[in-house]
């Protein structure tokens, strides 16, 4: 072989290669990607109940039970329009508290219930995760349509 | 008086990069040494000026002036001195004021050293330089300025956001923007080069050490901040593939692959336009982190107050940086031609994995951290990209190219025989495997066969860091501070992933209630409540707890973790207690009170975790050494190397 055709060879390989690791990032890529459903998605059964997704809204005031000494806890996520309940194991975040935007990611049980796996608040009393905001942002133009205000989006 | 002492200090600094800008770049194009000689002064004074800038609003924090907006935003009376000073880059707009002090120095540094460049190069690079010191000071004091009063003035501060308030965070950012805008340099070096068009080996060796020094930077600043959010943040883990991680992640790949693309160029006069490439990516990929920190598109606690104007802005800069190197770049390139060639199996053709591998590693991290961002953008549905597929994606690439670094360490240029390292580097190989299959085993257990490779390639690449240090010292030659410094680099490659895989196979994490006098086991560690308390701090209140912790009955430690509420931002703040040790940590973290006396607590058992930042250290070292080779200081050009003859005229 010249030197040329070995380059040649030597940048064909490189080409496939790359081509091979692309080709595989995006399949898999769809196998971990975790959608993101408001409360109302899944009071509508947009949700999916065989694969993990996401799932924001505010903690509903007044929802918040923990069995005595128990790592369990159960709690109600709302858009305001429809609400998930929620159950989790584990030491939640600092900023965990009723009335506060949250994230949690887990599966839907056979009773509806979200069981969350993972469950995500921000460091600012104010905060609302802007997937959270948005979509009480829709269901809040949604009920009032010719409203020109919509709630702060708090960031 | 002050503030407005350092906001007029700031446009003044911005008027100075405008002559440093265009006397740099005019002068060099229409060769009048007189214009070039300005540009040095402006850096001179442009430097003076923002350090200035950055000293009236350091002034501002330690003075408690609650009558300046952003000091009252991030600042308290009540706070501690040290965390004073550090809250000036603790939000949004001081923090764009430090990138600027920054990338001031790195345009000083560089008019210091750069005495043995040609007039002309100096100039183009300071030039360009200027060009981007000025978006940055037109950035900061048209949408975000730190000096803006608060009138009337506050009676006390906001405080500052009490994650922040940690020695590792504090000193992390100026690490982290030392190294993001140290890579302005190569870009600007490597523009200059497009303009002059001229790119040869000596070009290569005067972009080398700044390079190493940039990365050199990043690398701690990225290890600073894992080490933070491993014992600040409660959760107890070391990286999340978090965007804002990412955004600091890509900058550092891509610029690994131009250390060693400049390697190349600099020995052998090749891989030229795509060292030019990866120049402009890595500072492409700086900028492009600054806008997914800066601009609030990513929900994270790096993204203080998001602005729609100030994502803008980044974005019209980054769009024109980018597109003016690339569309240069596409102009000019040609002009870049090598035409040495090299075999197959040669030191060029590995390094050219070694780029291919690191750029793909890249790809697929950008693809993570933007495609969510993406989808959101066109209205396609909200999604996240899970942590799996980013370490699966980023695995792919990089064990075949821990693989071939051994090698790759030891091939000579043009054509590799090995010679004699041959079967030296076979040895070493047959060594690995028997090694790293009974090690982790006997120490802790068969995992799997993901744990075996990790090892593998650890003791593969160690050893063979080895080699050539330990040869040139049995034959009493002379090492390179260059080639040590390579060495160096790879050992700590080496311990980085001895850390990385024995942590990822064999932590323990457990999260349970305890009450007072309970215990509880984890990994062979027996953990007893022993007490819970209230304490105070300078600026908060906390309940901390005693935790005890034994191993067959012999104390081992006691911790004191605790949950700590900051009295101006009332949120409360996890301080976990680690009990740190090289062959592993021991952490404690307190979730929240489930009883009259009881608490939730997250227990964890992490194997040689400290491996991870000191493997990150020994790199960084590594870079340190390397920049300290005697010929990147001698100030005569020496006769350039082989190969670079092949250098372009100018068209």
């Amino acid at each position: 072989m010249t030197p040329r055709r070995r380059r040649m060879m030597l940048v064909a390989l490189i080409v496939l290669g790359v081509g091979c690791a692309v080709a595989f990032a995006l399949s898999a890529f769809q196998n971990n990607l975790t959608y993101f459903y408001s409360p109302s998605d899944v009071a509508a059964g947009k949700a999916p109940t065989d694969r993990a997704f996401r799932v924001g809204g505010m903690v509903t005031k007044g929802s918040f039970q923990r069995p005595p000494n128990s790592l369990e806890a159960h709690f109600v996520l709302t858009d305001y329009a429809h609400d998930v309940k929620v159950s989790y194991t584990g030491v939640l975040p600092d900023l965990f508290r009723e009335g506060q935007g949250i994230i949690a990611r887990g599966r839907l049980n056979s009773e509806g219930e979200f069981v969350a796996e993972e469950v995500l608040a921000k460091h600012d009393e104010n905060y609302m995760p802007p997937q959270v905001a948005d979509s009480l942002k829709k269901q809040y133009e949604h009920e009032h349509p010719s409203a020109n205000q919509t709630p702060s989006s708090g960031s | 008086m002050i503030a407005e002492l350092g906001h007029f200090a700031l446009i003044l600094a911005f008027c100075l990069t405008l002559p440093q800008a265009f006397f740099g770049l005019a002068g060099a194009a229409l060769r009048r040494p007189h214009w070039m000689a300005v540009t040095p002064r402006a850096v001179a004074g442009q430097f003076v000026f923002t350090a200035l800038a950055f000293g009236c609003l350091a002034y501002s924090f330690l003075q408690n002036d609650f009558s300046v907006l952003y000091v009252a935003e991030n600042s308290n009376s009540a706070l501690p001195t040290f965390y004073r000073f550090a809250a000036v880059w603790g939000a949004h707009e001081g923090s764009l004021l430090l990138w600027m002090l920054v990338l001031s120095t790195w345009t000083l540094a560089v008019a210091a050293f750069g005495g043995s460049m040609p007039q002309a190069m100096l100039s183009r690079v300071l030039g360009v330089l200027g060009l981007i010191s000025a978006g940055f000071a037109l950035f900061i004091l048209t949408t975000s300025s730190p000096f803006a009063r608060l009138w009337p003035a506050a009676a006390d501060g906001r405080d500052l956001n009490p994650v922040l308030q940690d020695p590792a965070l504090a000193i992390h950012p100026p690490m982290l923007y030392t190294g993001y805008v140290g890579f302005s340099v190569p870009f600007a070096f490597a523009v200059a080069a497009m303009l002059e068009g001229k790119l040869d080996s000596m070009w290569a060796r005067w972009v080398r050490p700044w390079t190493t020094v940039a990365w050199m930077f990043l690398t701690v600043g990225i290890a600073l901040g894992s080490w933070w959010a491993y014992y600040e943040l409660g959760w107890g883990g070391w990286w999340f593939w978090d965007p804002v991680e990412n955004a600091s992640f890509m900058p550092w790949l891509m610029g690994t692959a131009l250390l060693h693309s400049l390697a190349v160029t600099e020995k052998r006069g090749l891989f030229k336009s795509w060292t030019l490439l990866l120049a402009i990516g890595s500072f492409s990929l700086s900028l492009l982190g600054t806008f997914l920190v800066r601009s609030g598109v990513i929900e994270s606690v790096h993204a203080f107050a998001s602005d729609p104007s100030r994502g803008l802005f980044i974005l019209i800069f980054l769009a024109v940086c980018v597109g003016g190197a690339l569309g240069l770049y596409a102009w000019r390139a040609p002009l870049f031609k090598s035409n040495a060639g090299f075999a197959v199996i040669s030191r060029e053709s590995f390094l050219l994995f070694n780029n291919v591998l690191l750029v793909t590693a890249t790809a697929a991290v950008l693809l993570g951290t933007l495609y969510p961002m993406f989808l959101d953008a066109l209205k396609l549905g909200k999604i996240s990209v899970g942590a799996p597929w980013f370490t699966a994606f980023f695995l792919i690439p990089m064990l075949p190219m821990m693989f071939l670094l051994a090698p790759g360490m030891h091939a000579e240029w043009k054509r590799a025989s090995f010679g004699r390292t041959k079967s030296l580097l076979g040895m070493l190989f047959a060594i690995s495997v028997v090694l790293a299959i009974a090690v982790p085993t006997i120490a802790y257990g068969w995992h799997s066969v993901l744990t075996i490779v990790g090892f593998l390639v650890a003791f593969w690449v160690a050893g063979s860091a080895l080699i050539e240090p330990i040869e040139r010292i049995r034959k009493k030659h002379s090492l390179s501070a260059s080639v040590l410094g390579m060495c160096v680099a790879h050992f700590g490659l080496a311990i980085f992933i001895i850390g990385a895989t024995t942590v990822q196979s064999y932590k323990k994490e457990t999260d349970l209630s305890l009450g007072i006098g309970q215990s509880t086991e984890v990994a062979g560690y027996t953990f007893t409540m022993n007490k819970l308390e209230n304490v105070t701090g300078p600026n908060y209140d906390a309940v901390q707890s005693e935790v005890a912790i034994t191993r067959d009955g012999k104390p081992i430690t006691v911790l004191h973790p605790q949950k700590r509420t900051y009295r101006v931002q009332t949120s409360p703040m996890t301080e976990a207690g680690i009990d740190a040790g090289w062959g592993r940590d021991l952490f404690v973290a307190m979730g929240e009170q489930i009883g009259p006396s009881t608490w939730s607590l997250r227990l964890q058992y992490k194997p040689m975790v400290r491996f991870i930042w000191l493997g990150a250290v020994v790199v960084a070292l590594g870079g340190l050494i390397a920049v300290c080779d005697r010929r990147y200081r001698q100030r005569v050009p020496v006769r350039e190397a082989a190969g670079s003859d092949a250098q372009a005229k100018v068209a």
